[in-house]
């Protein structure tokens, strides 16, 4: 052992200690609501998904066509104003099969894993991909590179959110 | 002797009360393309580093240094987010600079207050889990507590605060950025309805939209890029302790305000404040602390404060005008991005480009920020035109 | 260019849940930093501290909450916040106020107390993802992980065999380390056959949620001379953060890591890092972490890490020792102290100080790394003696 390493506090306690009161802990929730303004650029994005398409917007410089749409060009530094329609097609770049939920409890006994997966959009720029998970697919089937097609919700039932696709699923 | 370093750009975007037509990104990438013009028109792949200021609970998203770069033009720069105020994330481009790694960086900061529900719900977070929140409490409790001890202790009246809210309202009418400004008497200030004596509504400055962006380069940068640099000469900041019951001075003080100027006029090489800067804009989210902050940056002597708002020596007529941009009081309350809004008035007025409110003759101003309550941190920056 | 050392350090030990609130972690720390350099509080001119998400702690402003903890106390306190990568960061935002000659020493402390998250930590990662168009998906922090680990594995071959190889050498060079929340050594089978979370990645994949603190302190040159006549300089500095768009990249490499060493080893006037540097302390919060960072730090060629792993390159006593600390693997991972560990450990292993856990040899440079944000951001800090 380094006899000029010295580690100091970091008192180790179980799950024990603080269940049978014999740690004083103080508790509170946080109560905090946001209604964040979505901006031109995401209030089309979702306006659009609401009547199920994606559109995404161009940059006249490099011609990149860009999800979720930007009213600038990031790289080009330069203001976007083309509308581009891309197809609710794509290929899988990644994906995941998960069984913990958000707040890390377990998924139960006959619930399905989720399946989150990164798409490349058919019609936007190379590698121009987004968040969204799979479905209609088993776990075993899923490849890197395997070309999937969005299943959308009723048209009723949108609202102009992300989750207006239900999922991707196999084409 | 440090490199000395100067503001070459200045963009700023919103100013209003709510903003629903643009997101957070789109009034950055509006500030930001207004200061890269501003500066001659670089092109921020040319900026070698970028800061950010801002706190997770004011934007709703955690690590929200994540979403900085785009709308900055800062795509695989160096870029970090300084969990603070504004004037601490100037203070940090300025070191990048004074290390020689970097020459040129732009500072930024944003509020979008106007997304939060409840704006003092977030506030009482920021107080002490175990020794405060219980309580639950208003947080503005603690602004009431400050205002009571320093009238106490500094023989300020409440109608001298009242008169700070009076000049600041004022002075805004001329300032096109502000949103507050009006003409009021101490009448409605006193009469207002109290929120936590003795504040009452008008002693608390309102929320407000608006995004922010500066750059600073070195001085060999600054000479290339532009004819009217604002050096920066001397910057200080202090955090006194966070526990509201052992400031060391009590809670009538503001003894960060006095480190953060004292550091601030050492490095600027300020032997007597009061009389080399011409004019100051100094934190003033409540009333009183204006009074209290001009006290502790001994721009007055302890308790006078008041006396002198009185007799007008801080009317932008006066020997040492305060806030003639309307201040916070005035314009709005811009939270983390305060710092850079103090910055920025300060700047156009040694630019002369404060339009209807511009002072004649100015070679140094002070712009000082107070990180809000229940803080007790502030930092001080010393700006001139001249090198 | 202002040279600065770092001259002290010190950490609590990593632990699942601990007694001390936050505020006294980072006492801690910062008290055995202090000592280890003979300082007091009132030598210190001023304080540059991190930690990660203030969601942890249900504490807005954090850094405020914090200021005593740290020492930051009618002082000059800075919190630095770039998530994962705060560890090091901090280090990089403390090495800005000393090289830039406004100050002399300088107490960097990172800080993080997970425990206090209920249920759980990982749920507050949940508002890390954009908050219009991905939160609706409800996210998990394993996905990105996940969605990385897999891209990664497939882009080379790789198998969950070769990335568990990192988790067992981290674990066992963690054994040795006295801050570390572990016992016991995995072996491969143990990683493969552990629950799996989110394929790829299974539980043995990843590094715990811990409770520590760490803290340096940095000195200007001649400052520092006088304390120590071993002093650790800061020879390079880099950091990059890569657009918030986070599906638009290939997550293969971390190209941003690549932008963030090369600025670290020019400044440092190393050619050649693979060559050069002695010590790796690469950041691991999951052991495919460790490999992809060796490859963005150019001290593995693209493709052939688990080649130079599976071949002892990376051991302690091979070419280029990986986390001999043990990393975040091996000792535990409270977020942003975990860096500062990692900076820790180079302080001593240069100085020759690192007891059972030394690399052989006489190593005279070593870089450390961090990552965050939404696999956006590093931070690279090279040190040497």
């Amino acid at each position: 052992m380094s006899e000029k390493l010295k580690v100091s506090g970091g008192t180790a306690l179980s799950e024990e200690d603080i269940r049978s009161g014999k740690i004083f802990v103080t508790e509170d929730s946080l109560d905090t609501a946001y209604a964040w303004d979505t901006g031109v650029a995401v209030k089309r994005y979702l306006s659009e998904l609401k009547q199920g398409r994606i559109i995404a917007t161009e940059c006249r410089k490099c011609n990149r066509i860009m999800l979720p749409p930007r009213l600038f060009c990031e790289l080009c530094f330069i203001p976007c104003n083309e509308w581009r329609y891309v197809k609710d097609t794509g290929t899988i770049n990644t994906f995941s099969i998960c069984h913990v939920h958000w707040d890390a409890s377990r998924i139960k006994e006959g619930e399905k894993p989720h399946l989150p997966a990164v798409i490349e959009i058919d019609g936007a720029s190379e590698g121009m991909g987004i968040m969204h998970i799979l479905g209609e697919v088993e776990p075993d089937q899923i490849e890197i590179g395997m070309k999937v097609q969005a299943v959308w919700k009723p048209e009723s039932e949108r609202t102009g959110s992300i989750t207006d696709i239900k999922y991707f699923k196999p084409l | 002797m440090n490199k000395r370093v100067a503001i070459v750009g200045i963009g700023c975007s919103g100013f209003r009360t709510t903003s629903t037509d643009l997101s957070y990104r789109e009034m950055i990438f509006e500030a930001a393309t207004k200061c890269y013009e501003d500066a001659g028109g670089i092109h921020p792949q040319s900026i070698d580093s970028f800061v950010a200021s801002s706190e997770d609970f004011m934007e709703g998203i955690s690590i929200a240094d994540e979403y900085v770069p785009d709308q900055l033009g800062a795509v695989l720069k160096p870029v970090q987010s300084i969990a603070g105020d504004s004037l601490q994330g100037i203070a940090s481009a300025l070191m990048q600079i004074q290390t020689g790694q970097q020459s040129i960086v732009a500072a930024s900061a944003f509020s979008k207050v106007s997304n939060l529900s409840h704006y003092e719900k977030v506030a009482a977070y920021a107080t002490d889990p175990a020794y405060v929140r219980p309580l639950k409490e208003h947080p503005y409790f603690i602004a009431g507590l400050e205002m009571n001890r320093y009238l106490h202790e500094s023989c300020s009246t409440r109608e001298q605060c009242a008169r700070v809210v009076i000049k600041n309202k004022y002075n805004a009418l001329s300032n096109p950025r502000a949103v507050y400004g009006s003409k009021i008497t101490t009448e409605d200030v006193t009469c207002a309805e109290p929120v936590c004596f003795p504040l009452g509504q008008f002693d608390i400055s309102g929320h407000l939209d608006g995004a922010i962006v500066i750059l600073l380069a070195s001085e060999e940068k600054a000479m290339e890029m532009t004819d009217r640099p604002i050096w920066i000469k001397g910057i200080g900041w202090a955090t006194d302790t966070p526990n509201l019951d052992s400031r060391k001075d009590g809670l009538g003080s503001a003894l960060y305000a006095k480190l953060a100027g004292e550091s601030a006029y050492k490095m600027a090489g300020i032997k007597s404040p009061v009389n080399e800067i011409n004019f100051a804009e100094v934190d003033d989210t409540f009333s009183y602390k204006e009074l209290q902050h001009l006290e502790a940056l001994n721009l007055c002597g302890f308790g006078e404060a008041g006396k002198l708002l009185e007799m007008g020596c801080f009317e932008p007529g006066g020997e040492l005008p305060v806030n003639v941009s309307g201040g916070s009081l005035g314009i709005g309350y811009l939270h983390e991005a305060n710092g850079l809004q103090k910055v920025m008035e300060t700047a156009l007025q040694l630019r002369g480009e404060a339009g209807k409110s511009q002072l004649s003759g100015v070679e140094t101003g002070l712009a000082f920020a107070w990180r809000g309550i229940p803080t007790a941190t502030g930092t001080a920056v010393v700006l001139s035109n001249r090198l | 260019m202002r040279k600065v050392a770092i001259v002290g350090a010190g950490l609590t030990k990593f632990v699942r849940r601990a007694l001390e609130t936050p505020k006294e972690l980072s006492f801690e720390a910062t008290k055995t930093a202090l000592d280890s350099c003979g300082l007091s509080l009132d030598d210190i001119d001023c304080v540059a501290h991190g930690s990660a998400p203030d969601a942890f702690d249900g504490i807005h402003q954090k850094g405020e909450y914090l200021a005593d903890g740290c020492g930051g106390w009618n002082k000059p306190t800075m919190r630095v916040y770039v998530g994962g990568a705060t560890g090091v960061h901090a280090v990089v935002h403390g090495w800005h106020h000393v090289a830039s000659g406004m100050f002399d020493l300088c107490l960097v402390v990172c800080e993080e107390k997970m425990s206090n998250a209920m249920p759980h930590a990982q749920g507050f990662f949940l508002t890390i993802f954009d908050a219009i168009t991905e939160r609706a998906l409800h996210p998990n922090l394993l996905w990105i992980f996940a969605l990385e680990m897999n891209r990664y594995m497939q882009r080379y071959g790789y198998t969950k065999e070769d990335m568990a190889l990192a988790a067992v050498n981290n674990k066992r060079n963690g054994l040795l380390h006295p801050s570390s929340q572990f016992k016991d050594e995995i072996t491969v089978e143990d990683v493969l056959n552990s629950e799996t979370m989110a394929y790829p990645v299974s539980r043995l994949d990843v590094s715990p949620v811990s409770d520590g603190a760490a803290a340096v302190v940095l000195a200007a040159e001649p400052v520092a001379r006088r304390l120590t006549d071993k002093p650790v300089w800061i020879e390079g500095v880099g950091w990059t953060l890569d657009t918030a768009y986070w599906a638009t990249r290939d997550l293969y490499y971390p190209r941003y890591l690549d932008k963030a060493a090369r600025m670290a080893y020019e400044m440092a006037g190393i050619r050649e890092p693979d060559k050069q540097i002695n010590i790796a302390e690469p950041y691991d919060p999951f052991d495919y972490k460790a490999l992809h960072h060796m490859e963005g730090l150019q001290l593995s060629p693209r493709g052939k890490t688990v080649e130079l792993l599976r071949d002892g390159h990376f051991a302690r006593d091979g070419n280029l020792p990986m986390c001999p600390s043990g990393g975040l693997l091996g000792v535990g991972n409270p977020i942003a102290a975990a860096g500062t560990m990692k900076i820790c450990e180079l302080f001593w292993q240069l100085r020759g100080e690192a007891g059972e856990r030394q690399v052989p040899g006489d190593p005279r440079l070593g870089v450390a790394q961090a990552w965050g944000d939404l696999m956006q951001v590093s931070s690279v800090v090279v040190t040497g003696i």
